[in-house]
């Protein structure tokens, strides 16, 4: 394996598990359940690829063709994170996980449990 | 019965075959063949009626756009991680939505998730209300507006609702 893509290999899989590692530690930082959603649903779709690419790369070159099969895993992630954070979102709604005390808008919280329109219509300006 | 009923849909099978199996030998395209006829064939009347892909170009540029936000979003979030926990202003927000079409509004929906500190939480039932929580709310206004014109008006262009 030529030294140029050794270099990007290892490149891409440090900036990959960089991501994963922030995705993990947000998990454990942040207060409350709604904002832990976040970490994992972006930092991870980033982190995964950055693994996969590295992947790609060292498989193509081992293989002598073009393997892209990983970029199924990504779409596959990019479909499935965003429901998977949905439905957590919504069990914590209906287990009425008490949001951090400074969260903003909480009035609105029983109204998106119900799935109502908010209530006093909310004039955005 | 025509022969291939969902023909977006097939060639979405025929490649996803291909790539699960990493080849692209003639028995597997073959076999590619056969999935990409028969199951849109034996599904196709199950399936509801979904609004088509109006402007497939805008459709691409929208998926690109997304792309690059994606990896805009995954940086100011690993920030937000990072930086000072106490300095973070999470919230709700209620965006008011404009689409009728659940696939428009599952496509918003998931966008709005894998885009920079929002994750949607609820549709209301009259579809008129996506409720989004922000990781870092600033600006109420500037939030819906952006997710409005950035992500909404191109969605809607695409399925033409």
């Amino acid at each position: 394996m030529p030294f140029y893509l050794e270099i990007i290999v290892s490149i891409s899989l440090l900036i990959g598990s960089a991501f994963l590692l922030i995705g993990s530690y947000g998990l454990v930082r942040l207060p409350d359940i709604y904002m832990r959603l976040h970490s994992p649903t972006k930092a991870s779709t980033l982190g995964i690829t950055g693994i996969l690419v590295a992947s790609m790369i060292f498989q193509s070159h081992l293989k002598g063709f073009l393997s892209i099969q990983e970029l199924l895993i990504t779409l596959f992630l990019l479909i499935t994170a965003p429901v998977a954070a949905n439905m957590i979102a919504k069990t914590a709604l209906h287990h009425r996980a008490k949001p951090l005390e400074r969260t903003q808008n909480q009035e609105l919280i029983d109204v998106i449990r119900d799935r109502e329109p908010p209530r006093s219509p909310h004039d955005p300006s | 019965m025509r022969l291939l009923p969902m023909p977006s849909h097939s060639l979405l099978l025929f490649v996803v075959w291909l790539l699960l199996n990493n080849s692209a030998s003639p028995g597997h395209i073959v076999l590619a063949l056969f999935f990409a006829i028969t199951i849109p064939w034996l599904v196709a009347d199950m399936r509801d009626e979904h609004p088509k892909i109006r402007r497939p170009w805008l459709a691409v540029r929208y998926t690109l756009m997304v792309m690059m936000d994606i990896v805009t979003a995954n940086l100011e979030v690993a920030l937000l991680i990072i930086g000072p926990i106490k300095k973070l202003k999470p919230g709700f927000v209620a965006i008011p939505i404009n689409i009728q079409s659940d696939l428009g509004i599952t496509v918003l929906a998931s966008t709005v998730s894998l885009t920079p500190g929002t994750v949607s939480a609820e549709v209301s039932k009259d579809k008129a209300w996506l409720y989004v929580h922000a990781l870092h709310l600033d600006d109420e206004a500037a939030l819906i507006d952006s997710i409005k014109q950035r992500y909404e008006a191109p969605i809607k262009e695409i399925f033409g609702c």
